[in-house]
């Protein structure tokens, strides 16, 4: 049984895995934890993980219905993150493992995404092409088997999340306002304005949003207000688009470059409504298979760091308590 | 000592970034404000390559700190953008980016005042055009504020 930890942004984050059955998963802003403990939104600060991370375990070990001496095998994220947000997650998972005497597993933030999509209610069997997109990272992973990544392609400047909530900000929608984006995009014309494509160079899997950013602010300060009042909705689906577009092409092209069926979907800006659709197209048209986890498992959580947990080797007793948080750095070294 | 630059490219902000970053020591703090979209982490992505970082620095927005290693020190990138309700308790969090070891980039600053304080560079830059920006260099340290001045006197417009 793993008990998994995940403190690297925002949420505090715990879950409890028996063998490939999720027991349980609990993620901090979650409404009815809210209730429990305050309505204050977490601010990305190490002190709110502190005073969060007992309860959420708690919470956790009670939805899973089981005790701490039921556990086995200690998972948490060590990077990529906010280090003294990690330590929060490190230090207790390490408290845990040396008092329980059980197996201690660090686990990276991008591993932990990729691995949702190996939990129910549909598992997905490697080989697949992963598009990790969420406010803090982009990235196109192809996986050859649970244990065996290449990165394939990823932003060089900012995220595709970032960039959408950015555009939200920009369009005066209140930050983060991806979300509140989507929205208003559905109601609007995407090709109103071209905006440039956040491909980086042709040829190469990697992206760059920031010109898409800055090109929308010269684009809105051209335009001025009335304008910007009555297209709003054709100005949100033509950034957006701009944005999808980017994941898309690339995402397929990684796939068709390896000869691969099927695509993955993980991080928080798999909810976009427009690249849903746009990707669930182009997969049809590619006779490759797309999967997308549900929400839940899409944003930050811990369940995913429980399933990438199940594919790693246990740090042994006592390296792992020299074992640190780091600010940056992808897979298993 | 303030240096106001008129860019005309990215190229241009490019050489400006690398120029500064050739006066820059470990132990140095350089705070960059400005508008979302104007390029604050553009500026720092040249500066942090002239320091010798060669994966690509990429926003940290998200988890507001990114480190990067230049071999005899690090790179410390912040950016507090999300922060809100900035508290002294909060600042801890933030301490061990401000040590001897690293440069440190700070993007927003703002949202923290007055815990992250004591900038060695200032760094304002503002929209022009697509491609010019107005960029102001304020250093009250001495060792860069004399680098300043002797690259680029006259230069400023």
């Amino acid at each position: 049984m793993i008990l998994a930890i995940e403190t690297s942004c925002d949420d505090t984050c715990a879950a409890i895995m028996d063998g490939d059955r999720l027991s349980a998963s609990i993620v901090s802003s979650q409404t009815e934890f809210h209730a429990l403990y305050g309505g204050v939104v977490p601010e990305v600060a190490s002190r709110h993980h502190l005073e969060l991370v007992n309860p959420v375990i708690a919470e956790a070990l009670e939805a899973a219905k089981v005790s701490l001496s039921e556990i086995s095998r200690i998972a948490v994220t060590n990077r990529p993150g906010l280090i003294g947000a990690l330590l929060v997650g490190v230090s207790t998972a390490k408290a845990i493992a040396y008092s329980l005497g059980v197996e201690f597993v660090a686990v990276s933030h991008l591993e932990g995404h990729i691995a949702a999509n190996y939990l129910s209610p549909e598992p997905m069997e490697p080989p697949f092409v992963c598009l990790v997109a969420s406010g803090g990272h982009t990235s196109i992973v192809m996986v050859h088997d649970y244990r065996r990544f290449d990165l394939l392609g990823q932003t060089l400047d900012d995220a595709a999340g970032e960039a959408l909530d950015k555009g939200a900000r920009l369009l005066g929608l209140g930050y983060p306002g991806g979300a509140e984006m989507d929205a208003l995009a559905a109601c609007g014309d995407p090709e109103y304005i071209t905006f440039p494509v956040g491909l980086n160079k042709q040829g190469n899997l990697d992206f760059s949003f920031s010109g898409v950013k800055t090109a929308l602010y010269y684009k809105l300060k051209k335009l001025g207000g009335e304008e910007i009042e009555t297209h709003m909705a054709d100005i949100a689906a033509s950034y957006q688009a701009s944005v999808v577009k980017a994941l898309v092409g690339k995402t397929i092209a990684a796939a068709m470059a390896n000869d691969c069926a099927q695509i993955c979907l993980s991080g928080g800006v798999s909810a976009n409504s427009e690249l849903r659709r746009r990707l669930f197209e182009a997969c049809d048209s590619q006779d490759i298979r797309l999967r997308i986890p549900p929400p839940e498992l899409c944003t930050d959580n811990a369940a995913m760091i429980a399933s990438a947990a199940r594919y790693l080797s246990a740090i042994p007793f006592p390296e792992y308590l020299s074992i640190g948080a780091m600010a940056s750095g992808g897979f298993a070294a | 000592m303030a240096l106001e630059i008129l860019s005309r490219s990215e190229e241009q902000t490019a050489a400006l970034a690398a120029s500064l970053a050739k006066l820059l020591e470990p132990g140095d703090i350089i705070f960059l404000s400005g508008q979302l979209g104007v390029g604050k982490t553009f500026f720092i992505r040249h500066a942090a390559e002239a320091l010798g970082i060669s994966e690509p620095v990429t926003s940290p927005s998200f988890t507001m700190a990114q480190t990067y290693d230049a071999g005899h020190f690090r790179v410390h990138h912040l950016d507090l953008y999300r922060l809100s309700g900035f508290s002294a308790d909060d600042a801890v969090d933030f301490e061990e980016y401000f040590e001897n070891d690293a440069v440190t980039f700070v993007e927003w600053p703002e949202r923290a005042k007055p815990y992250i304080e004591g900038p060695d560079v200032v760094i304002r830059i503002d929209h022009v055009d697509l491609s010019s920006r107005r960029i102001s260099i304020e250093s009250s340290n001495a060792r860069i504020a004399s680098g300043l001045e002797e690259r680029h006197a006259g230069s400023g417009d």
